[in-house]
């Protein structure tokens, strides 16, 4: 397949790196600002373009609507995930699908923000839209649900933040309260300098979100999902919990019903307890009981590889 | 929110009687008894002579009923076809059945509250609880290391009819609203 890319950040770089691993070509790559191009029949010179977004240089010298005019196959949408109207990420979607050609999403917005329209996009066009990136980074969640067909699943719930995960793990082993974690996940790189949406449950929801859709085809966004978030909970809690054999973690929950996230109470050795910035995702499936799968929820190579798995599936 | 984030079972199961292969169930039962020496005593033998096994009795001394009487609260378990023939026995030697309820109290929840616990009035909050949650509170642990006007931490374990869990769960959560307090659940279906 031919590859255009659109996001150079740690996802968007990572599919380039390993795109010819996979048996891809890359002939196009953009960020905000600028694209680089690959000439006529050839494929670009992967290398060179990272090694420039390294050094902080622009990626090329054509602007990134030229992506659209390059002779690609499929679009890797790996540009930051916006709340609303999903922008730009939506009308990247929408004008390679209006050109026939396939999109892979890393970018949660599209698909937790506007389901109904994108979809509708892709039945009018001959390519075919998969994003199995947006939730759960290297785990095979939504193709699991696809080989399980989404009717008979009837709950996904699961840990789905890295970063929240990370900083309940360090407060219920060490004792610290939010504010001293926090800084530590910061420190660590763990967290983002501003983790608002990792710690206010924004991140989780848009993922169940986007599962809830799945699940019921269409019909949710963010404000449909009950959220609390982990910025008000103190050590003390997690302590009384652990002396019951407990601990939270924020978990999020897809239904055909609705999506709910928040600090749940969760067996202290049981399979939900992920360490860390490890995630986990439970499928209740209607004939075959619960499906677990476990693993890196974020990272570049790791996301990477989801979107390379969807592609190898178009 | 749908009945998919019910504590306990999950709804899949729901459909299905429950398993009786051999497998017992918890039960209260409420009596009254006189206050006379070896009574007690004598209220119990109909329980595990008819294969119901005393799981705690409440022997509430200094209750006293309107007819005078001592209330006594016994949480057993048996398997499900049992639970009338005690009954009927604790009748039979002539003791006072108040309630007998199955299924009543029949699952236990714990869960956690986060806020100003102390300045909301904790126990207005545990008897709001038993009052109108259709809850019983077994036992409270409260964390309060800064002082009891900062946030502090409850760990409530409650008794609550069998399959009722989410009605109180959602009775919790407009209590902690109501009183701007974060109520962690228990995760339905994952306690695995």
């Amino acid at each position: 397949m031919r590859l255009a890319i659109l996001g150079a950040g740690a996802v968007g770089a990572a599919v380039t790196d390993l795109a010819a691993e996979y048996g891809h070509e890359v002939v196009a790559l953009a960020d905000s600002s600028r694209a680089t191009i690959a000439a006529d029949a050839e494929q670009l010179d992967v290398e060179a373009a990272l090694e420039r977004k390294a050094g902080g240089e622009p990626l090329g010298t054509a602007e990134p609507e030229t992506v659209f005019e390059t002779d690609y196959d499929v679009l890797v949408e790996a540009t930051p995930t916006t709340l609303g109207d999903a922008e730009p990420g939506f009308s990247h979607v929408r004008r390679a699908l209006e050109d026939d050609k396939h999109v892979v999403l890393a970018n949660k917005g599209p698909v937790a923000e506007r389901y109904d329209e994108v979809r509708a996009l892709e039945r009018d066009s001959s390519g075919s839209l998969r994003f199995e990136a947006a939730v759960g980074g290297a785990i095979p969640v939504l193709s699991t649900i696809e080989d399980c067909t989404p009717q008979a699943v009837s709950a996904v719930r699961g840990v789905l933040n890295g970063t929240a995960n990370f900083i309940l793990t360090r407060m219920a082993t060490e004792g610290l309260d939010y504010e001293h974690v926090l800084a530590e996940a910061q420190d660590l790189g763990v967290a983002e300098a501003d983790p608002t949406f990792d710690v206010d449950g924004t991140d989780a929801a848009l993922k169940c979100v986007i599962l809830a859709n799945v699940l019921a085809d269409g019909g949710f966004s963010l404000a449909d999902a009950d959220v609390e978030g982990i910025q008000a909970l103190p050590p003390t809690a997690l302590e009384l919990a652990a002396e019951d054999g407990r601990t939270i973690r924020l978990v999020g929950e897809a239904t055909r019903d609705g999506v709910r996230v928040g600090p749940r109470l969760v067996p202290e050795n049981g399979a939900m307890a992920v360490s860390g910035t490890q995630n986990i995702v439970q499928i209740q499936t209607r004939h075959a009981g619960d499906l677990y799968s476990s693993g890196r929820g974020a990272g570049g190579p790791e996301t990477a590889t989801a979107v390379l798995s969807d592609i190898g599936r178009l | 929110m749908s009945d998919e984030f019910a504590a306990g079972e999950s709804t899949a199961d729901a459909d299905y009687p429950p398993e009786t292969d051999g497998g017992v169930q918890a039960y209260t039962v409420r009596l009254e008894l006189v206050d006379e020496p070896g009574e007690l005593l004598r209220a119990l033998a109909p329980i595990s002579e008819n294969g119901g096994n005393l799981l705690s009795i409440h022997h509430e001394r200094g209750n006293i009923t309107p007819r005078g009487h001592i209330p006594v609260e016994v949480d057993l378990e048996c398997a499900p076809g049992r639970f009338d023939d005690i009954v009927a026995a604790l009748r039979e030697a002539g003791i006072n059945v108040i309630q007998a309820g199955p299924e009543r109290y029949g699952e236990e929840l714990t869960v956690v509250l986060v806020g100003h616990l102390v300045e909301t009035d904790l126990s207005d909050t545990l008897s709001t609880i038993e009052r109108d949650a259709n809850a019983s509170v077994l036992d409270l642990s409260l964390a309060a290391p800064d002082g009891m006007d900062a946030t502090s931490s409850a760990r409530l374990r409650l008794a609550v009819d069998t399959d009722s869990a989410r009605p109180v769960l959602n009775h919790l959560q407009r209590l902690a609203d109501a009183k701007d307090l974060c109520l962690v659940e228990p995760l339905a279906g994952g306690d695995r």
